[in-house]
């Protein structure tokens, strides 16, 4: 179980996430929404430890997260991937085993083979030799995915992973994210996509800096719920980053 | 051909700046790798010009001037970077504000301390016929020690410099690691800078690196390739320098750059000349001009 606790950071003299709590339970996938600057990218970096907490306690198992993190697999966004680096497929999944194997040691069988079997589940395997700069999006997205589940790990945070990708790879990400699931693992999923692919989802999280709502479908995609996450009594998309929300004004157009 | 390429080895000068200049190109073209690809290609500039208050302050004191330049390189970049952490600001600009005011501190510096016996030009430009046997088991030694910590730490640095966010997540001290190849980059311009200067030891760094990066897919590729294109690139400036009386800096920089025009004209994957479109259209112009 996944706490997160009063969580806030702030980013040069603004919030970005303000008093965010909420809990992730094994075997359910999370869908993480709002607008684009609701924070929720900055949400999994704190989660992670990898921006600093202004406040907030995040907790995995009942032990702070940063003590465990090779319990935590992160797929950033594509977009934050230098693609024309160096690197051919395999050696890029098998990064996702890096901090296991540790130092001063090769990777040994048992993370070669799952590094094999990871590629394979992506469908991957036999583009292993290629330079990642020579994928399509979907497949890059696939390349992350596959060291995700080489690592191992029994949380999971993705960071829209379903950003420009193509029919095939978003079918074959849902079906892991099932797998998973089945495994009991905890996964975290950013997401821009209101549509029927929310069904996927077991619980959501509805976010604008402050959590705006949190629990299943019909509980947080209310019109009240949806207008306060997207700003929508607004229609000027530049806001001042400290704007609070009074929960009970009438914030509907 | 054989006289003409042992000839030169006759002087020990010659072996001596041959020897240096082997062991540069391997070493530059195994750090330069790591530093274009975190895009900080610029950064050994400014590490090469940050070093002056640290030469003038060891110089005064009559400590070695290498340990001097070391710790004031390093500290250049660790300036660079608290910049670029800490505020809005873009890193290119971060570096041109840390390269002059570290470089002004250093002339500065030299006036106040009185270490005016500091031959500038020859830091700038390096004088590859004033090395010692002692600079060339320096360097050497520097070469073997980087290129063991480059193994060691191969598979963490890879992580790092592909997915930063990635490998921090994954629990991997990446402030040290970035911190060790700051100190790697820096003793790779400390050592380079008797032979080719502050000015040109960005070219041993980048070059060879960047040459090999159109050619190959994967990074310890980039660093062999790069290693020998360093290497002989050394060796050819250091020849030409003797036959033609060229500066012996400047003509390895030459050397390293017509390596990456080739490179950069016909490589198989990513070269000007070797896209379809443009191939077309010069074979064709070739038969017409028939």
């Amino acid at each position: 179980m996944l706490e997160v606790c009063n969580l806030s950071v702030n980013y040069r003299h603004n919030w970005a996430v303000q008093n965010v709590s909420f809990t992730l339970q094994a075997g359910q996938v999370t869908g993480l929404l709002g607008s684009n600057g609701a924070g929720k990218s900055t949400l999994i970096e704190a989660i992670l430890g990898l921006v600093p907490l202004a406040n907030g306690v995040v907790k995995w198992a009942g032990k702070p997260v940063a003590k465990q993190l090779d319990k935590v697999a992160y797929v950033p966004q594509r977009s934050q991937i230098d693609w024309d680096y160096p690197v051919t497929v395999e050696r890029a999944v098998m990064m996702g085993r890096v901090a296991t194997t540790g130092w001063f040691r090769q990777h040994n069988r048992r993370a070669k083979m799952l590094v094999k079997n990871a590629l394979e589940r992506v469908g991957m395997w036999q583009y292993r030799q290629r330079q990642i700069g020579e994928l399509s999006g979907g497949q890059q997205q696939r390349v992350f995915i596959a060291r995700a589940i080489a690592q191992e790990a029994d949380l999971l945070l993705f960071d829209e992973p379903f950003n420009n990708v193509d029919r095939q790879t978003e079918i074959i990400i849902f079906e892991i994210f099932a797998e998973l699931k089945a495994q009991q693992k905890t996964l975290l999923v950013i997401s821009h996509d209101l549509s029927e692919t929310l069904n996927h989802y077991d619980q959501l999280l509805l976010l604008n800096k402050q959590l705006i709502a949190c629990g299943s479908q019909a509980e947080v995609l209310t019109n009240e719920n949806i207008n306060r996450a997207y700003d929508r009594y607004d229609n000027s998309a530049i806001q001042p980053l400290t704007i609070n929300h009074y929960p009970n004004a009438n914030l509907v157009n | 051909m054989l006289t003409w390429l042992i000839e030169p080895l006759e002087f020990e000068f010659m072996r001596q700046a041959i020897a240096i200049g082997l062991s540069l190109g391997i070493l530059g073209a195994v750090v330069g790798s790591y530093l274009i690809l975190q895009q900080m290609g610029m950064m050994s500039g400014v590490i090469s010009h940050a070093v002056l208050p640290g030469i003038s302050i060891a110089f005064f004191f009559e400590i070695s001037v290498v340990i001097g330049a070391f710790i004031a390189g390093v500290l250049s970049a660790l300036v660079v970077m608290g910049i670029q952490k800490r505020s809005r600001i873009k890193v290119d600009a971060a570096m041109a504000l840390t390269l002059t005011s570290f470089l002004a501190l250093g002339v500065i510096l030299i006036t106040l301390l009185g270490t005016n016996q500091i031959n500038l030009e020859e830091i700038l430009f390096g004088d590859i016929l004033g090395v010692t046997s002692g600079d060339v088991w320096r360097t050497i030694l520097i070469t073997v020690i980087i290129l063991l910590l480059t193994k060691l730490f191969y598979k963490e640095l890879e992580f790092y410099t592909f997915d930063p966010l990635g490998a921090k997540a994954s629990g991997l001290p990446v402030n040290l690691l970035y911190f060790g190849l700051v100190c790697a980059i820096t003793l790779t311009i400390v050592a380079s800078m008797q032979t080719v200067g502050v000015l040109l030891v960005m070219s041993l760094l980048v070059g060879p690196a960047i040459t090999a990066y159109l050619l190959v897919q994967e990074l310890s590729q980039m660093m062999l390739l790069g290693s020998i294109l360093g290497a002989v690139s050394s060796i050819a400036g250091m020849y030409s320098s003797y036959y033609f009386d060229l500066p012996s800096g400047a003509a390895i920089v030459m050397v390293i750059f017509a390596f990456f025009l080739l490179a950069f004209l016909f490589s198989p994957k990513q070269g000007l000349l070797t896209e379809p479109e443009i191939k077309n259209k010069v074979i064709n112009w070739l038969k017409f001009s028939k």
